[in-house]
């Protein structure tokens, strides 16, 4: 018997799950994944160019800290992709993919656009920012709501369609800057004389409203999905479908509110766009944030106040990028190579966050006969 | 008539690129990977195979075409199913969300070619692979010119494009008909059941995932080397092309063999917008040649949404797609 047993070789290494590391222990891991990440980003900076990694980091460091401006420019980019991550928490925590918020912005920004060309000279101000807020959050929770309705009641997969509506919302802004512009080579900025729908100047910048607006947005979802009825149905819903529908929640009309409310936001993201940051609408105001704010809703596992950081290490590293891109004359595309290389370590850091390994001839106390 | 012909003739050499590109992304997703990095990869693929190309043609004293098609080939394949092994290990090995790493990988595999597509651009704004642009779009000798319009139409196309019909029957085949193929549909539907039943689930997924990728690489390769006339330049088309392949996946619901006419068919609504009033003799706007871009993606959702209507069984996407295995946690 004993003979026989021994003939099984236990496996070099056995995985096990193992439930909520400490906190140290997590900032430890993905501080630890972080660390490595820039050790290979400096192994290929200076294995393609030869130049001193160190150096290179700090040219990096300027690109944000350097003054004060490019602060502010660094913050004004952090809200428009933490706004778009908040926008997805909801639906990525009842596990609704919704990969289309570069559609859900641009079609807000296009609502916002129009809503400033043909009302710019009718509407007193505080009338003209409402209609055009009113406008983006109905556009954006429409292109939210198609694929959800579907979803609800055919099952219809999320991923693929909120992924293609991206670039139906796409070609209708090209076909709409294209009318707008008329004979002009390129749109510029919107009603540029009159200035109607720009946000007001605040402390100085117009997109310092943009700041504000989505740190109210940060502390507000981040109640709704913790402690509010709605948010623990969100949560219920995306942990087992079964077990909500046994606990009377109406799980379709749930997929189909949290749906609009993260269209909606994406719309008010598009907004922001439009009226606080560029004045103006194309086909690239998303300008892929769509896509990179699911990565940092997904990595911050819906808490917004994780969101904000891994927002600002995102921005702090393609302004960063431009930095050294502009300083080395290299390119800016550096800044995805590094941004994916980092993203990749802190995707895998998770599997030691939420497993454990057991090594061969490790001594194991809790194993009984 | 003629403008029927001239529009075909630019639908097949884009039908081919996205029909790779889905081919691959069809392997992938029967064993339950959603591998959204197919425009990292495709990047990947056509970035590799143009730059060994290049640097072939630029470095030999004496370059030859079947060598430079080797080799392009070669590392189109390698650099992309080294994007799918990335893809693999963070999210079979690591259990890491699928979606996400896709999308991660989308962002380093454009951010890898086009960062390195600048040091060979070296200031320009493109540069061509001409030697590896006349091997890949050399035609079939006696079938391209004797035959009139069949010629014009059918064999007018570098051999990649024939490559790709011949992939497509190749893989119904063998998704359809061997063991092995069998046993991989097994692991994207339920690979529970297929770890019970003895099939190594890890070491389908990596395979399937791997050669899925590489697959995918060879239409950035075409693209590159053939459809762009050997032509490199820092663009944002591939990522398009690459979403549209994973379109046309859908579109064929997982079926190799439908990718064939759906491959050429998104080929002919993308270029509508050019030869459609030309044929119909009507002038449209240029606001309108952009609305009709979104007809493919409009197709795309058509399809889904019937798809998921009728509910038919051998219609549906891979039961577990988009979720990690883990043996433990059933």
């Amino acid at each position: 018997m004993s003979s026989e047993t021994k003939k099984i070789k236990e496996p070099f290494v056995r995985i096990i799950k193992r439930d909520g590391a400490s906190i140290g222990n997590k900032v430890l891991i993905r501080a630890l994944a972080i660390v490595l990440a820039l050790v290979v980003d400096a192994i290929f900076i200076f294995a393609v160019t030869g130049l001193n990694p160190i150096s290179v980091y700090g040219v990096m460091f300027n690109g944000t800290f350097m003054t004060s401006i490019r602060f502010s420019w660094a913050l004004r980019d952090l809200v428009t992709l933490l706004c778009i991550g908040i926008a997805l928490a909801p639906a990525f925590k009842m596990k609704f993919w919704n990969i289309g918020a570069e559609g859900q912005v641009l079609a807000g920004g296009l609502a916002t656009a129009l809503v400033m060309v043909k009302c710019g000279q009718s509407l007193p101000t505080p009338a003209l920012l409402l209609v055009m807020f009113l406008a983006s959050i109905i556009a954006g929770g429409i292109w939210g709501l198609i694929p959800a309705v579907f979803k609800a009641y055919w099952n219809t997969n999320e991923t693929l369609f909120t992924l293609m509506m991206n670039y139906v919302a796409t070609s209708i802004v090209a076909c709409m800057t294209n009318i707008m512009r008329g004979k002009a080579s390129s749109l510029g900025k919107l009603n540029m004389s009159t200035q109607a729908g720009w946000f007001p100047q605040f402390f100085g910048q117009r997109y310092n409203i943009n700041i504000l607006v989505v740190f109210i947005l940060m502390i507000v979802m981040y109640f709704y999905l913790k402690y509010s009825k709605q948010g623990y149905e969100i949560t219920v819903v995306g942990e087992s479908e079964n077990t909500a529908r046994y606990a009377g929640i109406n799980v379709k009309w749930v997929t189909i509110r949290t749906m609009l409310i993260s269209g909606a936001i994406c719309g008010l993201a598009g907004f922001l766009v439009v009226a606080g940051r560029d004045q103006t609408i194309s086909t690239s105001s998303a300008g892929g944030q769509g896509f990179t704010a699911i990565i940092v809703a997904w990595l911050a596992k819906f808490n917004t106040f994780y969101m904000a950081l891994i927002s600002f290490l995102l921005v702090f590293l393609s302004r960063g990028a431009a930095e050294i891109a502009s300083a080395y004359s290299l390119n800016d595309y550096a800044a995805s190579i590094i941004e994916g290389v980092i993203l990749f370590f802190i995707l895998g850091s998770e599997f030691f966050i939420n497993y454990k390994m057991v090594f061969r001839g490790s001594k194991q106390k809790e194993v009984q006969e | 008539m003629s403008t029927l012909i001239a529009w075909i003739i630019r639908a097949i050499p884009f039908g081919t690129i996205i029909m790779f590109g889905s081919m691959g992304e069809t392997i992938t997703e029967k064993s339950g990977n959603l591998n959204l990095g197919v425009p990292g990869i495709m990047y990947l693929g056509g970035f590799a195979g143009f730059a060994s190309s290049y640097y072939y043609e630029k470095l030999s004293s004496d370059p030859k075409g079947w060598i430079c098609v080797i080799i392009a080939l070669f590392a189109a394949i390698a650099a992309s199913a080294f994007g799918g092994l990335i893809f693999s290990f963070l999210t079979i090995t690591l259990r890491a969300n699928q979606n996400v790493t896709g999308l991660a990988l989308t962002t380093f595999g454009m951010g890898v070619a086009n960062f390195f597509g600048v040091f060979i651009l070296n200031g320009a704004s493109y540069t061509a692979a001409p030697l590896a642009y006349s091997a890949f779009s050399k035609k079939i000798p006696f079938l391209s010119s004797k035959l009139g319009i069949v010629s014009k139409v059918v064999f007018p196309y570098g051999f990649l494009a024939y490559a790709a019909i011949i992939v497509a029957i190749v893989l119904h085949y063998f998704l359809n008909k061997t063991r092995v193929g069998l046993n991989l549909r097994a692991v994207g539907e339920n690979p529970g059941t297929a770890d019970a039943a003895g099939i190594n689930v890890t070491k389908y997924k990596y395979l399937a995932t791997c050669v899925g990728a590489g697959l995918s690489g060879i239409g950035g390769l075409y693209y590159v080397l053939d459809y762009n006339q050997g032509i490199w330049a820092t663009t944002g088309q591939i990522e398009a092309l690459g979403w549209l392949a994973v379109a046309l996946v859908i579109f064929t619901t997982w079926k190799p063999l439908n990718g064939i006419w759906g491959a050429y068919l998104f080929g002919m609504l993308y270029w509508l917008y050019q030869f459609l009033p030309n044929m119909l003799g009507v002038k449209v706007a240029g606001y309108v040649t952009d609305l009709v871009q979104m007809v493919p993606y409009v197709v795309t959702i058509i399809v889904l949404v019937v798809v998921s209507f009728r509910k038919k069984k051998e219609n549906q996407p891979p039961e577990s797609l988009g979720l990690s295995y883990f043996r433990e946690e059933r």
